[in-house]
């Protein structure tokens, strides 16, 4: 069944949701309660200037309507399913049951990243305990010297007739020993507390990134201003808690606060102004490289662009180094993106500018624009070559400006993307039929 | 004159509780706390028995014994491994380094003295 066909239960849904009867529905619309039957039980196509009356009435945008759950949520739903298998969720009505039940479908969605949280908390702290080095030093060290003073106590206890000398020299040992288990146990409590902190939020170091830049909506107003302080940020409540974490975090953040300074928020909302969020205009505005453009643009106060827009970074061997997704075009949470990202093709040729229209899969009608470089990010030796990053920022397409130039076709990761026959899938899609 | 048993144990509080209480059973004890050096120890005292420690500075016990078993002369010198972690792959990798017996800390001076006079019967 397409997205559109359930135009009519969406409406019944949000009908009810909003606590109302269908006459009253009906009566703002300005149309007979028989036909809003017929509309809610999909037997009448809707569009156009009922569509938005109805939608009005509801209070919700059309497109709600018309076009279904949001693309993430659908693919959050899919990845579910892929996680499991997939073998007992119906995934080609996926669509249909995140557009009827769109709570149900993020607590089921939510409740999936919550498991996987928790068996990589479980997966981690289990892989601790068997190979952490210091923890297999500090038990070596409890063992060793809790048999000291067990044999040393035994044999004071035991033994009848001890030579004061070798008396003298096993008390020594047993407090000498008993200092040192006090010591060891400590050192293993401390070991155990501070596991335990980090495994109460572990999840891996970047979806605590994630989690702390999502938490600020990628934009930090601390790191604008002149007296731009990244040691009071990272010492804030969300901050991120892992050390690998907040050592990512860093690097981020002075990288911001460099674009920052860079590109002033007065200059780059000129520059968005007259030409739109155009990073090769705010790069010629402000003398900077294509990346850190993008990257301002992407990490800019919503009321600066007309519409959210989505980053995505990797580095030279693929792999995902910062995301921000848009809820129409998803990223993979874990693994690599779709192959035919410009992202990737930029990787192929350094410091060649790629734009590409995108149409990722599930997203519906919507494009995308990406716009990909990959620029080095450390020189080159005569010892080692160069590295290289590439940055791809994605630019939601108005369907009225859409080109007539045919979209390629994206998808999230191949494990949930329906293409047929993509030359550019890695192992074959739980999804039995496409969108 | 007594068997003679070499203790490779780093730990030197457990060194004097064993040698001591073998002492009394009758043994002569050698002892040692590197593992770098300790196949060349052990050739140079060619014991009767050996109890080796696998955590040890410079060396694993379990690398000085695989040594042991291919050196001529010393391939069936009974070994007592004494370790930390008792878990059956421990156990297990100790029996195919060539372990004659395996014994987990902490450990009573009983089970010491009843380990080493089956190995090495006087």
């Amino acid at each position: 069944m397409t997205p559109e066909a359930l135009t009519g239960t969406r409406i019944r849904e949000r009908r009810v949701m909003a606590g109302l009867k269908q006459a009253e529905l009906a009566r703002l619309a300005g149309i007979s309660p028989s036909y809003l039957n017929l509309i809610e039980h999909n037997r009448r196509r809707i569009g156009g200037k009922l569509l938005l009356s109805i939608a009005e009435a509801l209070g919700v945008q059309s497109s709600l309507l018309s076009e279904g759950a949001e693309a993430a949520l659908v693919a959050g739903l899919r990845e579910a399913a892929a996680r499991r298998g997939g073998h007992s969720a119906e995934l080609d009505r996926a669509e249909e049951f995140a557009g009827r039940f769109p709570g149900w479908a993020e607590l089921l969605v939510d409740a999936r990243r919550r498991i996987d949280a928790l068996e990589r908390t479980v997966e981690s702290l289990s892989d601790r305990l068997t190979h952490d080095p210091h923890l297999a030093a500090s038990m070596h060290e409890v063992l060793s010297t809790v048999t000291a003073i067990r044999s040393t106590a035994a044999i004071l206890a035991e033994t009848g007739e001890l030579e004061p000398e070798w008396q003298d020299r096993f008390h020594r040992n047993l407090n000498e020993d008993s200092r040192r288990l006090a010591g060891a146990v400590q050192g293993l409590v401390n070991f155990l507390d501070a596991a335990g902190e980090d495994g109460a939020n572990l999840t891996s170091p970047q979806e605590e990134l994630e989690a702390f830049f999502g938490g600020r909506a990628y934009h930090f107003g601390e790191l604008e201003g002149p007296s731009a302080d990244i040691d009071a940020l990272l010492d804030g409540d969300a901050a991120p808690v892992s050390t690998a974490a907040r050592a990512t975090a860093r690097r981020l953040l002075e990288r911001y606060r460099a674009d920052a300074v860079a590109m002033p928020l007065s200059r780059v909302a000129r520059v968005v102004a007259r030409d739109g969020p155009d990073p090769a205009a705010l790069a010629r505005a402000s003398g900077t490289d294509l990346a850190a453009a993008m990257r301002r643009l992407a990490q800019l106060p919503a009321d600066l662009v007309p519409a959210p827009l989505g980053l995505v970074i990797c580095d030279g061997a693929g792999t995902l180094t910062f995301r921000k997704p848009l809820d129409d075009f998803a990223l993979p949470r874990f693994g690599a993106g779709c192959p035919y990202w410009p992202l990737f093709e930029a990787l192929s040729r350094p410091a060649q500018p790629v734009a590409r229209l995108m149409a990722p899969a599930g997203a519906g009608p919507r494009l995308f624009r990406g716009l990909a470089v990959a620029q080095p990010a450390s020189p080159a030796g005569f010892d080692r070559p160069g590295l290289f990053e590439a940055t791809m920022l994605i630019v939601p397409v108005a369907p009225s400006a859409a080109e007539d130039a045919p979209a390629l076709p994206v998808g999230v990761s191949c494990r949930i993307c329906p293409q047929p026959a993509c030359p550019g899938r890695r192992e074959p899609s739980i999804l039995a039929e496409g969108f | 004159m007594g068997k003679r048993v070499l203790v490779i144990e780093d730990e030197p509080n457990i060194i004097e509780a064993i040698s001591y209480i073998l002492s009394r059973d009758g043994w002569r004890v050698h002892t040692h706390a590197n593992g770098h050096d300790a196949l060349d120890v052990i050739r140079a005292q060619r014991p009767d028995l050996l109890i080796l420690d696998v955590m040890l500075p410079g060396r694993s016990g379990y690398d000085i014994l695989r040594d042991l078993r291919e050196a001529e002369g010393l391939d069936d010198l009974p070994v007592l491994m004494l370790t930390a972690r008792g878990q059956a792959k421990d156990r297990e990798m100790a029996e195919r380094a060539g372990a004659s017996r395996f014994m987990t800390k902490p450990f009573s001076n009983t089970e010491v003295l009843d380990a080493v006079r089956a190995m090495v019967p006087s």
